[in-house]
């Protein structure tokens, strides 16, 4: 194989993995919108929140690395239901700009909490993982897991979607809201159900992201408009228009990146969204409706 | 069975009911026809909890359905087959049944109760998988139905069935509610197509703007002059 190739393979299975990491934070912001029709605008800060989590019970206090993640995933599962009650419940039937504010609140909010609480310093686990290299692909061990815990996340969601009686209302509230009552599904507990169910989601992303990133009060910036952008270029609230969308940003960024400089694969990435918001204004799987 | 009493209700400022008072007896068939804005459609919604009524009082077997939560009242066993159908168009056939047998009373008997509306419905067996959203409006019909029998329910509520379907669709769905009637279920239901639901019902009320403003055998009905003038509008 020539030298190239290993380049463009690796660039490849990079993309591969950073699109399950994209997807899963797509799909839990796409979730939320599904259900409740609502856009948690901070759902980035979600995962910030989560990462300093991380950060003080395994990096400061030393707490066994998958206690900690399962302590984070629950925590930032509650802060979902918290958000929901707080700021989302109240708003229900309020203009959806009024909603967007509020969440858009709540992103400024936890930014300049966290900047008072956790100072803006970048901090990490000071974890060193390897790097495997397979037939002279070298591959970031760090990805490999965050890309495994991903897909294990998405799975589990979409076992519980497509097997329970909740995951089934789940489902039937996002496409008919109204009647929901003549099926006897009280909407408020799927509402509270679904964001704890994303709340958890962001705490998974945040174990993931924490392998790989630096936490600093404004790292939400990194992740947040990519992935309300592919929420947006798959369809809102499409939670399979979202996962392709994932992986084309994904590729788009990873393969830009290797032919030009790693920021230029987020400039083609983003020129390529706005060129789909003229092309496919739905998203990549339009619904007939 | 079921009995209301000077309901009331609307939307917002607009009272769409006036001291509607009507009875259901069990096992039996009740019609309710009228004009198109007669409040039909707001008669069943108050009933299902859909919307709430400002007045008046909703009795189900001894339950009081004003104070009951709207999701609760189908576990008081009525099952509202909405207008418009209303299924879930993304999910399957099977999965729209499931979400009809949603409450925990129902979920024990899904094997069951989905065999009897199997039986019921051939086609929604042969359709088990494809999407509601993709079937023609007979199926669809079919399978909303159906949905609202997953729950057992004791009193079926049916929103203008016939809307939108073709005359021999419309000739075989009122065959088939003569057979789920011959189940024992009761059955209080709303219709524009009036020859068509006298044939099916046993007794009838009349709606205009929001009053009850005749009832009677159906036989009576069929032949009536206050019916001939509702709909003429004089």
């Amino acid at each position: 194989m020539g030298i190239v190739d290993i380049f463009l393979l690796e660039a490849l299975i990079n993309g591969v993995l950073l699109g399950g990491v994209l997807a899963l934070l797509s799909l839990g912001l796409n979730l939320i919108f599904g259900v409740i029709d609502v856009v948690w605008i901070c759902y980035a800060e979600l995962i910030m929140l989560g990462m300093y989590g991380m950060y003080f019970l395994s990096g400061v206090y030393q707490a066994p690395i998958v206690l900690s993640a399962a302590v984070c995933i629950i925590g930032v599962g509650l802060l979902g239901v918290l958000l929901h009650l707080l700021v989302i419940a109240p708003l229900l039937g309020s203009p959806p700009i009024n909603q967007l504010l509020a969440t858009g609140g709540v992103l400024f909010f936890l930014q300049s909490a966290a900047t008072v609480l956790f100072g803006v310093e970048f901090k990490n686990l000071g974890l060193r993982l390897p790097v495997l290299k397979v037939s002279g692909v070298f591959i970031s061990y760090a990805r490999l897991l965050a890309f495994g815990a991903a897909v294990i996340g998405m799975v589990l969601v979409y076992l519980f979607l497509t097997r329970t009686y909740t995951g089934a209302a789940i489902r039937a509230i996002a496409q008919d809201r109204q009647i929901m009552t003549l099926m006897g599904v009280d909407s408020r507990r799927i509402y509270l159900i679904t964001s704890a169910i994303g709340g958890a989601l962001a705490g998974l992303a945040a174990c993931l992201l924490v392998l790989q990133y630096d936490v600093h009060p404004f790292v939400g910036l990194s992740f947040g408009p990519i992935t309300f952008l592919i929420c947006v270029l798959g369809g809102l609230g499409n939670f399979v228009g979202g996962f392709i969308a994932a992986f084309v940003f994904a590729e788009i960024i990873s393969l830009g990146g290797l032919y030009f400089d790693l920021e230029w694969g987020y400039v083609f990435a983003f020129a390529f969204f706005i060129v789909m918001m003229f092309v496919r204004p739905q998203g990549l799987l339009a619904r007939r409706s | 069975m079921l009995e209301l009493k000077s309901v009331r209700a609307g939307y917002g400022g607009f009272q769409a009911l006036f001291d509607v008072s009507l009875e259901v007896g069990h096992g039996e068939a009740v019609g309710v026809i009228g004009p198109n804005g007669a409040g039909k459609t707001t008669l069943m919604r108050v009933i299902s909890g859909l919307i709430r009524p400002t007045s008046g009082s909703i009795v189900m077997e001894g339950v009081d359905l004003v104070a009951t939560p709207s999701h609760r009242i189908v576990e008081v066993g009525i099952a509202h087959v909405p207008e418009g159908r209303r299924l879930f168009p993304r999910m399957s056939v099977e999965d729209n049944l499931r979400m009809g047998g949603f409450v925990p009373a129902a979920r024990p008997k899904f094997r069951q109760r989905l065999e009897l509306v199997y039986e019921l419905f051939p086609r929604l067996r042969e359709r088990c998988r494809q999407l509601a959203g993709s079937m023609s409006g007979g199926e669809q019909q079919m399978c909303a139905i159906g949905r609202a029998l997953m729950s057992e329910p004791k009193l079926l509520l049916l929103d203008e069935p016939s809307a939108g379907l073709a005359p021999v669709i419309v000739e075989q769905l009122f065959e088939l509610l003569k057979r789920i009637r011959a189940g024992g279920l009761t059955v209080l239901i709303v219709e524009q197509n009036v020859q068509q639901v006298l044939r099916v019902v046993d007794r009838a009320y009349l709606l205009k703007a929001g009053r009850i403003r005749a009832a009677g055998p159906a036989a009576g009905l069929l032949g009536s002059a206050t019916i001939r003038e509702a709909y003429l509008g004089a």
